[in-house]
């Protein structure tokens, strides 16, 4: 990263930060005359703060929002709602040349290195792509040298840029994603599910140069999983999200051994423990029921009904993600409590 | 090693009569135009009745293929199944007339796959499927297959099953959907359910709803289980034994409690440290080097020793046979008495 003449770049100096964030998806019905007959609420207004150099999670199951948050950040999808500032500048206003920079800052790796990467493409024009957008930061001259050197950082043989992605593993796909991510030198990478498609003894090589990179590149990482171990792991702070909202944030710490929000604690009680002796010793939060759909999600709080705690309130008040005397990160739960037992 | 003498261990003694399912020395190759993959190479496994016995691995270790080998449904071609045998009830299927398999298949070994949606036929309502077995093989009236379809659905806890019989496939959620293909497999009454990760398309609380059902229908209907699975989590939470499977052979098996605290193969052990874990929160991880093998060209001796740490020149000069340890496990490394004593390295 070479430092220009831009302000100095403090470390845990908020980067992005996003306020309120709505995406509504229109369902519509008729094929000449088509009119809309609700809307899918993938994110229902969702506000966080990402730091210089930190890890955020965001974990929740499927169907709770989380991609299309991604997409939304990189703007791959219009909000129907909401404020997104990127290094302080509006990020969804954002037109022309003034787009492109910030975009420049802001990549993502996505989640299935088969379909993510063109099949017709080497793996030096799929890296050197996002050069022919952005020429000013790779010269024509130097690109190949710059692919090479990509290829090294991420751990592949740089001799091997005119290969075709099928004659990679999946191991070594994901890493040309992350070379490409890495192209721009941006400061920021959301993550979306990077190492779900990929086998264990992979997926730590891979979760262990994230953060390899992370340290020697100063990056920030929106890590988006639905893994909670490997959330944990990476994670400095970590967002809950179910149907559309995050239900609680906090610290690493926070989420994992004082989380106050009962979707929360259901979630980690059911994560399956590789220790056959902590069989019997733990208690697994039951939840009966599947997800509700997220066009017509039940009021007030959302999670109410799979929810051992719910009453009256709960349906008719919204819970809002503020700090609870229980801990002192926000949870969007009118009982918020610490889990005694475990 | 000791405290653990009560405990049923691998080589525990066949029970008169033989064990229930019993793969030996099983090999299967894929025959394909860039060449054979040698997919399964001398896969040895039994099943005792009311046990659950888990086969975990990673993609392209042949967990699934063994399976399919065993309910006959393996593509051929490519897949030929080259020597072996599979002993159910002391027969072998292999050399059994077709039509004999098919009366096992889903009366006796009944089978559920990873993928609910693209393993149930979108066109017919849940309870016409449910019911096909019943109809089909055990010649029950329509009405009598409804009824029972109804009380199967029951029985997998979908609720308001007389309901949802007419519903569609579509119409249920992901882990419902599960439920109904389990139902489907619990139809004809069978004594081994093979589970092919039956939760990685789940979420975490609808996997635990789903291993939580299927260990409860083990116990009330004294089934056997053979739980397939990459998920190191999920077998530490219902198997008896586990049986761990690396390119076609499998390395380690044992006791799942002596497995966890000890594993006697490097790529068990590499495996369990490598998984991130919730209730340890660790530095960096230690991954396993190296990429899994080819299969059309598996290396020399053990075919892990390319990536293991505690490779010697035997390693890549003899196949390691199957080495019996203290406690009855067997491990098929050359180094398995070392590998288990060292807890820390």
């Amino acid at each position: 990263m070479t430092a220009t003449a831009e302000p100095a770049k403090v470390r845990g100096e908020t980067i992005l930060a996003v306020d309120q964030l709505v995406k509504h998806f229109p369902i519509s019905q008729g094929v000449l005359f088509k009119k809309t007959i609700g809307q899918v609420k993938a994110v229902d207004g969702v506000s966080f703060e990402l730091r210089r150099g930190e890890t955020l999670g965001v974990v929740g199951e499927s169907g709770c929002g989380k991609s299309t948050l991604a997409r939304l950040l990189m703007r791959l999808e219009t909000p129907t709602a909401g404020r997104v500032t990127l290094e302080g500048r509006d990020l969804l206003r954002a037109t022309g040349a003034d787009l492109r920079r910030l975009r420049r800052n802001m990549q993502m790796v996505m989640q299935d290195p088969y379909t993510s990467l063109n099949p017709r493409m080497t793996v030096g024009d799929i890296i050197g792509e996002p050069f022919e957008i952005h020429p000013e930061v790779a010269p024509k001259r130097s690109r190949r040298q710059r692919v090479q050197e990509l290829l090294d950082v991420v751990g592949l043989n740089p001799e091997h840029l005119n290969r075709y992605p099928h004659q990679f593993s999946g191991g070594q796909r994901q890493r040309i994603g992350i070379a490409r991510a890495l192209a721009l030198r941006p400061e920021i990478i959301v993550c979306d599910e990077p190492v779900s498609a990929l086998d264990v003894s992979i997926q730590a090589q891979v979760i262990n140069l994230l953060e390899q990179l992370q340290d020697e590149l100063g990056l920030s990482y929106i890590f988006i999983a639905h893994d909670l171990s490997v959330v944990r792991h990476i994670s400095d702070r970590v967002a809950v999200m179910y149907l559309g909202r995050i239900v609680e944030i906090g610290t690493e710490e926070q989420i994992y051994q004082r989380a106050t929000h009962p979707y929360t604690q259901a979630l980690l009680s059911a994560v399956p423990v590789p220790d056959p002796e902590a069989r019997d010793r733990r208690t697994i939060i039951r939840l009966t029921g599947d997800v509700p759909s997220p066009a017509e999600p039940p009021s007030g709080c959302h999670f109410r009904t799979r929810c051992w705690k719910a009453e009256e309130v709960c349906a008719t008040q919204d819970p809002l993600a503020v700090p609870r005397a229980a801990d002192p990160h926000p949870s969007a739960c009118h009982f918020a409590e610490v889990r005694t037992e475990v | 090693m000791t405290q653990n003498a009560v405990r049923p261990t691998p080589a525990s003694p066949t029970p008169p009569g033989g064990h229930l399912l019993e793969v030996r020395d099983l090999h299967v190759e894929f025959r394909t135009r860039e060449g054979v993959a040698r997919v399964i190479n001398g896969v040895t496994y039994h099943l005792d009745a009311g046990e659950t016995l888990a086969v975990l691995g990673e993609s392209g270790s042949g967990k699934s293929v063994t399976a399919q080998a065993i309910m006959g449904i393996l593509d051929t071609p490519p897949a030929y199944v080259r020597a072996g045998q599979i002993l159910y009830q002391g027969r072998d299927l292999l050399t059994r007339p077709e039509e004999e398999r098919r009366q096992i298949r889903g009366a006796e070994i009944a089978m559920i796959f990873q993928d609910a949606l693209s393993a149930l036929n979108p066109v017919f309502s849940v309870g016409w499927q449910i019911g096909e077995s019943l109809r089909e093989r055990a010649g029950m009236s329509r009405a009598d297959a409804r009824k029972r379809s109804v009380e199967l659905m029951d029985l997998v806890r979908i609720p308001a099953a007389a309901k949802r019989l007419g519903d569609y496939p579509h119409q249920f959620s992901g882990g419902m959907r599960q439920r109904v293909m389990i139902a489907m497999a619990l139809a004809l009454d069978p004594k081994v359910l093979i589970a092919d990760e039956p939760t990685t398309a789940l979420d975490v609380t609808v996997q635990a709803q789903i291993m939580d059902l299927l260990a409860d229908l083990r116990r009330d209907l004294g089934m056997a289980l053979v739980l397939i699975t990459h998920d190191l989590g999920v077998v530490a939470g219902v198997a008896d034994r586990i049986a761990v499977m690396y390119a076609g052979r499998i390395v380690e098996h044992a006791d799942v409690h002596a497995l966890y605290r000890a594993p006697a193969h490097p790529y068990t052990k590499g495996l369990l440290e490598s998984i991130p874990r919730l209730d340890v929160r660790g530095q960096a991880l230690s991954s396993i080097r190296g990429l899994p093998p080819n299969l059309m060209a598996i290396p020399s001796g053990c075919p892990f020793h390319p990536r293991c740490p505690y490779v010697q020149q035997v390693c890549v000069d003899e196949v390691p046979h199957d080495l019996v340890l203290g406690d009855g496990r067997t491990s098929a490394c050359h180094f398995a008495q070392e590998v288990h004593d060292d807890r820390d390295g």
